[in-house]
């Protein structure tokens, strides 16, 4: 049990200095809801006649998410770390998605957006948007059943 | 380049450090919220650690107009508002997190296991943002 309680602390050490590097030197919010949104936008931006200037201010979310499967590669494959199957019925599955995607993108933000970097800087919206997610997920897992 | 470089740093180092806290097992953080069943908090320090270093990112920045690299800074305003669409999308996501174990970070990572049930989480994700991008949404909850 501790040990859970250090490697959380530790993994949650490398995703501030993971924030940090994108914040510091490129100027970014490392959001992950938004990042994703801004790749699934991205198909206009190609589309569009200015191909040319395939500038980093364009490319950047793709690229952090490239960098995620990187890292889920280091994670998944040699099997260091060990992985969990994935064991509830596909339909609650797909409502849980769907919500994500849909309450995310209202909300402009997700545990990272909000939970992280909104926090790190005194966002009040942040800090509501994640008392907002804490306590539906609370209230979700005390109705609808935690692990057994 | 180095621009680039950094980026695909930061997303390898944040999906290290969601796989390391323990992030991307739904189990996990379902039990991280089962606060009146078989609690576990351990989850709680992912959010201490990762405020604890980017309080410092923001300290840094405070007296900076420009990036390292020379790129403006687009970060939102602490004085938007609190406003309905905040709410009700925040408290929508905190529903699909408790059901599912997964929001959008760990989800990505975790595609990389091929898993069928996470590649179904992603598409329904991916759908349910677009679907909030429709206009009956955008125009009802726009006030």
């Amino acid at each position: 049990m501790s040990h859970d309680f250090l490697l959380a602390l530790i993994g949650g050490v490398l995703i501030g200095l993971a924030a940090n590097l994108m914040l510091v030197f490129n100027g970014h919010v490392t959001g992950i809801s938004g990042i994703l949104n801004k790749t699934l936008s991205l198909k206009n931006t190609l589309n569009s006649k200015n191909f040319k200037d395939l500038k980093h201010e364009k490319l950047w979310p793709l690229l952090f998410i490239l960098g995620l499967f990187l890292g889920g590669v280091l994670i998944f494959y040699p099997n260091s770390l060990k992985t969990e199957t994935y064991s509830m019925p596909l339909l609650r599955i797909c409502i849980a998605g769907l919500l994500v995607g849909f309450g995310t993108t209202l909300g402009n933000g997700c545990t990272s957006g909000h939970g992280v970097c909104g926090l790190s800087r005194f966002s009040k919206r942040s800090l509501a948007a994640t008392l907002c997610f804490m306590l539906a997920g609370i209230l979700t897992v005390a109705i609808f059943g935690g692990v057994k | 380049m180095i621009k680039s470089f950094i980026t695909l740093l930061s997303g390898f180092i944040f999906a290290l450090g969601l796989g390391i806290s323990g992030m991307i097992y739904p189990q996990k953080v379902i039990s991280f919220l089962d606060l009146f069943g078989n609690w576990d908090p351990s989850l709680a320090f992912v959010m201490i650690g990762a405020i604890g270093v980017h309080l410092i990112g923001y300290k840094f920045i405070s007296k900076k107009s420009k990036s390292i690299l020379g790129s403006d800074f687009k970060v939102p305003s602490n004085k938007n508002p609190i406003d309905k669409k905040l709410i009700i999308g925040s408290s929508l996501f905190g529903i699909g997190w408790g059901l599912g174990g997964f929001c959008p970070g760990p989800a990505l990572v975790s595609a990389v296991g091929l898993s069928q049930e996470t590649l179904f989480f992603i598409l329904f994700m991916i759908i349910g943002s677009f679907i909030t991008k429709l206009p009956i949404f955008t125009k009802s909850l726009n006030t």
